[in-house]
């Protein structure tokens, strides 16, 4: 694993990112950054969700893990604003997230928090750069700033020889690594990965693993991830298990 | 495979209720014994110092007969001990966790939290998991291979825990019958 090491001013570079909601304390050390209480969400006759708590401390790397079907998607996706509870509430710093409509999780959504899913994520038809700088692009940057900071992702990646290659020109790590970039080219303060190993070789997914913590840790990013693998699961600080909807084991 | 520890077995099949040392070495062999069954002498031996120890007692006036006449119950020190064993998570290790299987089986004999006891041992082998991949991280190759090995062993252990975690109602029947 040949990468250099992450500069870590540059990752630095908007430390005091806005606060959601009226509180400016709302994401400092002392308070969450994320919690959800009391949770419970059905979808039609079943039940994903019976009365979930759980808070994640800023810069936290959290691994939610569990069997399929146990909840755990469910659940990050709570945490993320995309679903609402049916009871219970969701926080982001003291934004209450569950009573937001679509269009303010999705604003929400956009300027704070980063994303990267199993696979398929990456548009087909735009390069390696161009799908990272598609985030900045949608926030309002010019082309040429997006594609200037896209390309420096990619670069502190090691992908900076692949910028201009299509996804299908990629192999799995690459594009997954592509997908980090383009989650971190915003500045997130939380980042969502729903089984981001999944589709990986045990090496790739490795350098996939080793490459998100590095930077989420270098740039105190919280990582919310989603894994019913267990060696991806053993980056993160802490592990909770969803069991039939309820956490079942938390370690320390 | 990891030795079983053949003694907090034999207390906790004494915690279901009392009985002689010829049923124990039994029920022994009948949960966990499969393989490699108990002899005699050591379960006199063992049941000889779990006595010395407080953990278990000698029942009435039987005590002077032969050694298979002889009939224990477990005392409240006993008891204690046996809770204490139970939800202490094993040390994960490169092999086979007998003595959790062991631990399983004694807790759904008792009808005590076996879940529980998966659950903790579940975040034990995580824990142990972290700390090797912390220490991949910067090492140099043969370091990481190394821990890779463990990891992968470790993870081998947990992915039985998963199964056992999800088919402890089954298993709870089987061992009832």
């Amino acid at each position: 694993m040949t990468r250099e090491p992450i500069p870590r001013a540059e990752l630095l570079r908007d430390p005091q990112h806005p606060q959601q909601g009226a509180n400016p304390t709302a994401t400092t050390l002392s308070r969450p950054v994320l919690a959800v209480r009391d949770v419970h969400r059905s979808f039609g006759m079943d039940t994903a969700l019976r009365g979930v708590d759980l808070e994640v401390q800023p810069g936290e790397i959290l691994a939610i893990m569990g069997p399929s079907g146990s909840g755990k998607s469910t659940l990050l996706h709570i945490l993320a604003g995309v679903l609402t509870p049916d009871s219970g509430s969701a926080h982001y710093g003291s934004t209450v997230t569950s009573d937001l409509g679509e269009a303010a999780r999705a604003k929400l959504r956009l300027s704070e928090f980063g994303f990267i899913f199993q696979f398929g994520q990456l548009l087909p038809d735009l390069s390696a750069v161009d799908n990272v700088s598609l985030p900045l692009l949608i926030a309002g940057q010019s082309r040429e700033v997006a594609v200037r900071q896209a390309r420096r992702w990619l670069e502190r990646l090691g992908l900076a020889e692949h910028a201009e290659k299509l996804p299908s020109e990629l192999s799995g790590g690459q594009a997954q690594r592509v997908a980090i970039a383009r989650a971190l080219v915003t500045a997130p303060k939380v980042i969502f990965a729903d089984e981001p190993t999944g589709a990986l070789d045990s090496l790739s997914a490795e350098q996939v693993m080793l490459t998100l913590t590095e930077l989420s840790r270098a740039s105190g990013t919280t990582v919310v991830l989603v894994t019913h693998d267990a060696r991806t699961a053993a980056y993160a600080d802490r592990e909770v298990v969803v069991r039939d909807g309820r956490l079942s084991g938390s370690a320390r | 495979m990891a030795t079983m520890d053949s003694s907090n077995a034999l207390l906790g099949l004494l915690g279901t209720g009392s009985g002689y040392g010829y049923d124990l070495k039994h029920d022994y062999d009948r949960h966990f014994g499969s393989e490699k069954p108990l002899a005699f002498g050591q379960v006199y031996a063992t049941l000889a110092r779990l006595v010395k120890h407080g953990l278990i007692e000698l029942l009435g006036d039987e005590a002077g007969g032969g050694p298979d006449r002889k009939r224990y119950e477990i005392t409240e020190a006993g008891r204690d001990r046996l809770e204490e064993w139970l939800f202490e998570a094993e040390v994960p290790s490169a092999s086979l966790q007998s003595n959790l299987f062991a631990k399983t089986i004694i807790a759904l004999l008792l009808g005590d939290d076996a879940a529980r006891l998966l659950d903790l041992q579940r975040a034990e082998h995580l824990q142990r998991m972290r700390e090797l991949t912390r220490k991949k991280q910067g090492a140099d190759l043969s370091t990481v291979l190394i821990c890779d090995h463990a990891l992968f062993h470790i993870e081998a252990d947990l992915r039985w825990i998963e199964l056992t975690s999800a088919r402890l109602t089954e298993l709870g029947a089987e061992v009832a019958r």
